[in-house]
């Protein structure tokens, strides 16, 4: 059933009893041409894509547990492609294209909205490096402007202006295009896409091996039992290296630990996305009217989602010094997801030594925003067995050739990224 | 947050540590003692990690304490620790 | 008493009869209460039955429960020190002037226009939005500012919170998380044994759960019982008794984060006492006490103003002295209700109590209440306020008149604490509740948060499990626990279902607005994982963290898809408990504590002189001196002249310095810089360049050989505690077998450099104790011995360019050292120059700096240096430059760039684009990574970072920067502009 308005208002006067299910729950078939392992954002929009934009509909999504129950559904849905490297660049304003239609193309509301990422300078030199970064971004095609100190204060007024301020607004930058998305939404709006045209997700299964042949790989094996697949590929950010192993691969990749928390709701004050690169912190507000806060990683290999105490009170510390306002408010509530941090900050979108097993992983924090950008390009490797041109940089070969992507200029060490 | 406890100092909250990674990766040619590897051998010293879901054993620096290096065996699920030692007895995982 | 309506105070009941009267306000109307009660006891007491509005439908909202789990009592208080929106009713405590208004309401929550919502409500059923306002195009940024004006609750307050916040630490051997019966008996059987024992209860009062119970504990009234507990256990140095305190969050290895309040009235002046304390406490064991809360039934209307839980009822009485209603109906299932019923009777209400089981205790009926078995409670009438209650009885239905309804379908055991560690907990199907399942190392659960609701097993379990921790801790306890006598015990009847008919305003979360239609209609579309229906449905999302709603909200998730409640499960449980004020998180470090300043020893000296402060990384540094009314670039202009045609001195001393020792320090210098090290003379310094194991250039610096195994080396200024880490990371790690010791001593030491033609005649006038002639001092020699009577260390290294000498002495002589070399120059006019200075002589020089031109992903070959890479010796990154990448001719590689037309200057953030195809997408071939105006060229010059940049020297771009929209013919010379060949600082 198509969603709109006017089937809103027939199904309320029906008591609401004639919603269809959002995705069918189907058992998995013996076979299918493709497998993707991983139901969160990034596999559910492989599947969408590869049935609607390659026809190849004979596909499983297979999903350890509840659909977008990762990082999908824990991240901070920050949207934006201000990247400075060309690959970077490219990929992530691909992604931004499709997020601008993407609730039309779904027929389902993923709240996509494009408020800007301000990203602050706290003084001239800090300004000076942010508009290099964002002429990359101009003659990359993307857009970008400068905000004066004035101009920040018109758009954000209560940020601190005073003079003791320890990082002060000295001038800002900021992605028009950039927003955010209701993080939830998108998994669902994939997952009944992708159902519609026939591809199965299939939940509560987790892959417990593969069936490798000939260094070519032949199926998996899951707790529902065996699938074999022609292609399989695995998308499952945080636990890229678990599910890399049973298929003998190493990857390059730690899992980290990164929190973010809310405040309770209150009425709109935050109408965009601020980032302090001082603070080390970013601030928004949800459509509920909860303030939004985020920070840099725990800083330890972990996959507890539990978060520690140090880093909340950097996180609202930081959040307070920007917003001296947010100092009455109360924090409601923390969470935290697992991070598949590569040692060079990029991702990893490529064909795997291995013969039809591909994947997409490595994320850092960028998975979201990637989601239909990753989905679309992994679609097209997995279809033609070989990288579109958006993804040809994001292949695991890259750690052999020293050609890696990292954007803040560091090193092998996978939280500092 | 983590208790760790440094064999100089007793036992000190994480946040006076920075966190050193994976103590287990070896250098295919340690301080060019034998023939150079191939570059994969040291790409993949350089990049891969086993990156475990379970114990790991790691390196931390008790940055704001006596600045030593430690090895530490801490389960990446549970945070449990079970063993620290210094880095430079030998105390490897 | 019939005939008199609504609710009053009860003479002489409740724990604050002895309490003066503080008058308060509630949107503008004055009211009296008592001090110290809770807001919501005193908005009761007065008759003020709506409090708040819901966040979806902005329908009616009443006091619920009696503290934390209150689900949507929310009012906003003003206060002089900012206003505070989101404050639960039930855990304000009342005191004169108290100013409380309604929020989410226009224009009050009394009458409430915006909840027209509610009319419409079917058209917003759970998850509405995701199926509209997706076209047309932009119409979402339309809909979502309506949407996001009418959600939140509060308004933020306009001026920032003025409060007083504090942190402190402690440490203890057992935390005890509440306050009531178990948790006294346990924390007095630790203490007792010598433990050091920190308890914790977020109620003004410990035991409260004791003030209803008519049982006897060895022998006394259970309340009784409790307060000697409390006295006993105040007067031990060994224990912390923090009332009003709740345990907001528990973590690995003992630690847990406390908040405590210590007053609700704002501050009297001069009173430094906090609002609140954050306590960070460390401790060897935890017991888990943290009780359970009652389940409200779940039925059409049950989320009227009036509707409320039996303890929030009993207890409004039993602390508070007011009786909620003169007409109380009570819907249960269990014997603890009547005794509950009865005390309510016996203090003048008239009480019905609608018990669903066929049977059970008399004690209610003893009291002269009403009691009809087989009865249920299925819709309440009277929107802002109770008028009657709809009971189906075994005679039918019929509506009964009341004007208060207490309800409760059994215990919930409060398992946040116990979760927030990992606990899993399981199903008790018999007796519809989650209890602790598994086991944690360290920490138990015990009384009725554990499940265990009788009191005499309660303090056994209390008293057995604090008993056990302390022999863990080596403590000797007692193990006998206290008798009871008349304990009611808890006898629940079966589950009754969660609602019997209709589903569209049966209300499992309160504040949320989430209904049994909402949750069917959840699973009914596919959200079947409870995580999918809290999503999908905001069910337990909202301040209350579904403490009331969450199971009744599971076990309607289980009904409706058929299955067993131990198939859903619960939600995570998270950390805070309850929402914690953000002041208290922040109030550990401020802002300048935790990115502190760091400022050179002559901070004042050079403030003195004029400077303009530049922020470098961490620390503070001049950017120039300016004098009289000099623009900047005049003021750098005149810096750099001094230093190439005369004399200048400048302040270095944030150069990381590492004191190196050891017979192998050459072979950890040949490992670590790209160079050789073993032909170092003792007397000498040679410059290297630090590279990442990945072969990228990270950090560069002169390394002097001040005796036969003893070396300084110098580090960035950024990079002074990494390379340290670095290099012991090295030496501990990986290469244990070389004797070398390190020594961190950047801030021990003061360093100046004086640079320029003249800086020999003026060192000659201060050096003692070691030759400054060109032959026995050469460049790059190193020496020690006296400046200005000061012992120092002199190097002759060359930022600039030029003549140039580093002075280091010992930090405490820094501004002795200062005024003296002042004075020793001033023959020569010699200026202080600042660190934009030195920027222009280094850029000038063509040297690179790291950050700019070397930013972490150029090798030594693309910065120039590649006759720095020894092919004689292993070094770290010697593999990693054979990697294909590296070989790459298009690599980008340092270039010198200079305007075609001198008299035009560069934009600033420039790119180099191809002058015919400036805006081609993908078209960037480089970037600038320093630009200054060069003084000595009179013109701007810069370093450049160009792809393939080697090979196109000659070549002519266009520097541009869009975001200024500015452009400028530029030619690519060679990186090194004045002096190539280094004769100035030679000489």
């Amino acid at each position: 059933m198509r969603y709109s308005i006017l089937s809103l208002a027939r199904q309320a006067l029906a008591g609401h009893a004639g919603w269809p299910e959002a995705w069918r729950k189907p058992a998995p078939k013996p076979r299918y041409d493709v497998v993707i392992i991983g139901g969160g954002g990034h596999g559910l929009a492989s599947a969408y894509y590869l049935a609607k934009l390659h026809g190849i509909r004979n596909v499983a999504v297979l999903e350890r547990g509840w659909i977008g129950g990762g990082n999908t559904g824990r991240n901070t849905t920050i949207v934006r492609s201000n990247y400075f490297l060309k690959d970077n660049a490219f990929f992530y304003e691909h992604a931004l294209k499709l997020w601008e239609g993407l609730s039309r193309d779904l027929n389902f509301n993923v709240m996509f909205s494009q408020r800007g990422n301000i990203i602050l300078s706290h003084d001239f030199g800090g300004a000076e490096g942010a508009k290099m970064r964002y002429n990359a971004l101009r003659l990359n095609g993307i857009d970008g402007e400068y905000l004066s100190r004035e101009e920040v204060r018109r758009r954000v007024p209560d940020l601190d202006f005073s003079p003791t301020a320890r990082f002060p607004v000295f001038g800002a930058v900021n992605q028009v295009r950039s927003g955010v998305a209701r993080h939830d939404a998108v998994a669902w709006g994939y997952a009944r896409a992708a159902d519609a045209l026939g591809v199965d997700i299939i939940e509560n299964c987790e892959v417990t091996g593969f069936d490798i042949v000939g260094g070519e790989v032949r199926g998996v094996r899951t707790t529902r039992g065996d699938i074999a697949a022609g292609k399989v590929g695995i998308a499952v950010a945080g636990h890229s290296g678990q599910v890399a192993a049973m298929a003998g691969l190493r990857l390059p990749i730690e899992t980290h630990l990164l929190q973010a928390m809310v405040s309770e709701p209150v009425k709109p004050f935050i109408d965009t996305v601020v980032i302090s690169p001082g603070l080390h912190v970013y601030v928004s507000q949800t459509d509920k009217g909860e303030v939004l806060m985020g920070g840099a990683l725990d800083g330890y290999n972990s996959y507890s989602q539990r978060g520690t105490w140090p880093t909340i009170e950097d996180v609202v510390s930081a959040s307070v010094s920007l917003f001296p306002r947010l100092r009455g408010l109360r924090l409601m509530r923390t969470w935290g997801g697992v991070m598949d941090m590569t040692m060079d900050g990029s991702p990893i979108i490529s064909k795997t030594p291995i013969r039809h097993l591909y994947i997409d992983g490595g994320w850092c924090y960028g998975g979201f925003k990637a989601t239909p950008g990753s989905g679309w390009v992994f679609a097209h490797t997995i279809a033609n067995d070989a990288p579109h041109r958006l993804n040809e940089g994001y292949t695991l070969e890259r750690f052999r050739s020293g050609r890696t992507l990292t954007e803040r200029g560091l090193g092998n060490v996978p939280h500092h990224h | 947050m983590l208790l760790i406890d440094c064999p100089c100092c007793g036992e000190r909250p994480e946040d006076e540590f920075g966190f050193g990674g994976d103590a287990t990766v070896r250098h295919p040619n340690e301080a060019g003692a034998g023939d150079p590897p191939g570059i994969e051998a040291f790409a993949d010293y350089l990049y891969l990690r086993d990156n475990p879901k379970g114990w790991h054993s790691e390196f931390w620096v008790h940055r704001y304490g006596c600045r030593r290096w430690l090895v530490v065996e801490r389960h990446t699920v549970t945070h449990e620790v079970r063993s620290v030692g210094l880095a430079a007895s030998g105390g490897e995982g | 008493m019939t005939g008199v309506k609504g609710a009053r105070r009860v003479p002489g009941a409740g724990l604050l009869n002895r309490a003066p009267a503080a008058g308060f306000s509630f949107d503008g109307r004055r009211y009296s209460g008592v001090a110290g009660e809770s807001l919501a006891a005193a908005l009761v007491a007065n008759g003020e039955h709506v409090v708040a509005r819901s966040f979806k439908y902005h329908r009616p909202r009443g006091i619920v429960g009696i503290g934390n789990e209150d689900p949507a009592g929310l009012v906003t208080l003003a206060r002089p020190t900012g206003d505070e929106p989101n404050l639960r009713a039930t855990m304000v405590e009342l005191y004169d002037g108290l100013a409380a208004h309604g929020q989410n309401a226009w224009p009050s929550v009394r009458f409430d226009a915006t909840a027209v919502t509610g009319f419409l409500s079917p058209l917003f059923p759970a998850g509405f939005y995701y199926k509209t306002f997706m076209g047309p195009a932009g119409a979402w940024p339309f809909y979502e500012r309506v949407i996001r004006r009418i959600a939140g609750l509060g308004e933020v307050p306009v001026q920032a919170d003025s409060e007083i916040y504090a942190s402190t630490h402690a440490h203890a051997d057992l935390l005890v998380a509440g306050g009531g019966v178990a948790g006294l008996q346990a924390a007095l059987v630790a203490a007792r044994a010598g433990a050091r024992v920190v308890l914790a209860d977020e109620n003004p009062w410990f035991g409260l759960g004791a003030l209803a119970d008519p049982a006897t504990i060895d022998g006394r009234p259970a309340w009784e019982w409790a307060q000697a507990a409390v006295e006993e256990l105040a007067e031990l140095d060994t224990v912390t008794l923090l009332s009003r305190t709740t345990v907001a969050g528990r973590y690995e290895h003992g630690f847990a984060v406390l908040c405590q309040k210590l007053r609700d009235a704002p501050p009297a002046a001069g009173d430094p006492t906090p609002r609140f304390r954050l306590w960070k406490l460390r401790v060897n064991r935890t017991i888990v006490a943290t009780g359970a809360l009652d389940r409200p039934q779940v039925f059409t209307n049950n989320d009227r103003p009036g509707v409320m839980t039996v303890a929030a009822a009993v207890g409004y009485l039993d602390r508070y002295g007011v009786l909620v209603g003169s007409r109380i109906a009570m819907a249960v299932r269990d014997d603890a209700a009547h005794a509950a019923a009865a005390r309510l009777a016996r203090a003048g209400a008239e009480v019905t109590v609608l018990d669903s089981r066929d049977t059970g205790s008399g004690m209610a009926s003893d009291a002269g209440a009403t009691v009809e078995w087989r009865s249920r409670v299925v819709d309440v009438a009277g929107r802002s306020g109770i008028r009657s209650v709809r009971v189906d009885g075994p005679r039918g239905e019929r509506w009964l008149t009341a004007d208060a309804l207490a309800v409760r379908d059994g215990w919930s055991p409060t398992l946040h604490l116990y979760a927030q560690t990992g606990g899993k907990a399981v199903w008790d199907d018999a007796r519809t509740m989650f209890v602790p399942g598994t086991a944690e190392v360290g920490a138990v659960t015990v009384g009725a948060c554990n499940g265990t609701f009788g009191l005499r097993e309660g303090l056994a379990e209390a008293t057995a499990a604090a008993a056990a921790l302390c022999t863990d801790l080596g403590l000797a306890a007692a193990t006998g626990a206290p008798a009871v006598e008349g304990d009611i015990g808890m006898s629940v009847g079966d589950g009754q279902g969660v609602a019997s008919r209709g589903r569209k305003h049966c209300f499992v979360d309160v504040q949320n607005d989430v209904t049994l239609a909402d949750l069917d209609l959840a699973v009914r579309e596919g959200y079947r994982s409870i995580e999918h229906v809290k999503r999908y449905t905001t069910l337990g999302m909202g301040t209350d963290q579904g403490k009331l709603g969450n199971i009744n909200g599971v076990r309607a998730i289980a009904e409706a898809r058929g299955e067993a409640v131990s198939a859903i499960g619960t939600t995570r449980f998270r950390p805070p408990t309850v929402p914690l004020p953000m002041g208290v998180v922040a109030a550990h470090l401020s802002p300048d504590q935790h990115h502190p300043m760091r400022r050179t020893a002559v901070h004042q000296m050079h403030e003195d002189a004029g400077c303009v402060w530049l922020n470098a990384g961490a620390w503070l540094r001049p950017q120039f001196y300016r004098r009289g009314t000099e623009t900047d670039l005049e003021a750098v202009n005149r810096e750099v002249m001094a230093v190439r045609e005369n004399v200048g001195l400048v302040d270095v001393s944030t150069l990381g310095k590492i004191e190196i020792a050891g017979p192998d320090v050459a072979t950890l210098l040949n490992r670590v810089y790209t160079n050789g090290w073993s032909t170092l003379k003792v007397g000498m310094g040679r410059y290297g360049i630090m590279l990442r194991e990945d072969g990228m250039v990270f950090d560069d610096g002169v390394t002097t050989r001040i005796a036969e195994q003893h070396y300084v080396m110098s580090t960035t200024s950024g990079g002074a505690g990494a390379v340290y880490e670095w290099l012991t990371s090295l030496l501990e790690t990986r290469w244990r077998d070389l004797r070398v010791a390190l020594v961190p001593v950047t801030e021990e030491w003061f360093a100046v450099a004086i640079a320029g033609p003249k800086a020999r005649d003026v060192l000659a006038r201060v050096a003692e104790g070691f030759d400054i002639s060109n032959q026995a001092f050469p460049f790059m020699g190193a020496r020690t011995g006296r400046v200005a009577a000061i012992p120092a260390r002199v190097n002759r290294i060359s930022f600039s360019g030029e003549l140039s000498y580093e002075i280091n002495v010992p930090a405490d002589r820094a501004t002795e050292l200062w005024s003296a070399l002042l004075e020793a120059g001033a023959p020569e006019a010699m200026a202080p120059y600042g660190v934009e200075s030195m920027g222009v002589l280094r850029l000038e020089k063509g040297h690179f700096v790291i950050g700019r031109e070397a930013e972490g992903r150029t090798n030594p070959y693309d910065i120039g240096l590649g006759r720095m890479v020894s092919s004689k010796k292993w070094f770290i990154g010697k593999e990693a430059l054979e990697f294909p990448e590296m070989k790459n001719p298009r690599r980008r590689q340092i270039v010198g760039v200079v305007p075609v037309d001198k008299r035009e200057r560069l934009p600033r953030s420039a790119h180099l684009v191809i002058p015919e195809r400036p805006d081609e997408v993908g078209g960037s071939q480089g970037w600038v990574a320093s630009m200054a105006w060069s003084p000595v060229f009179d013109h701007d010059i810069a370093l450049a970072l160009v792809e393939g940049g080697h090979g196109r020297i000659g070549e002519r771009l266009a520097a541009y920067s869009p975001m200024d929209g500015k452009r400028v013919a530029v030619d690519l010379v060679a990186p090194h502009f004045y002096d190539p060949d280094g004769g100035r600082q030679i000489g």
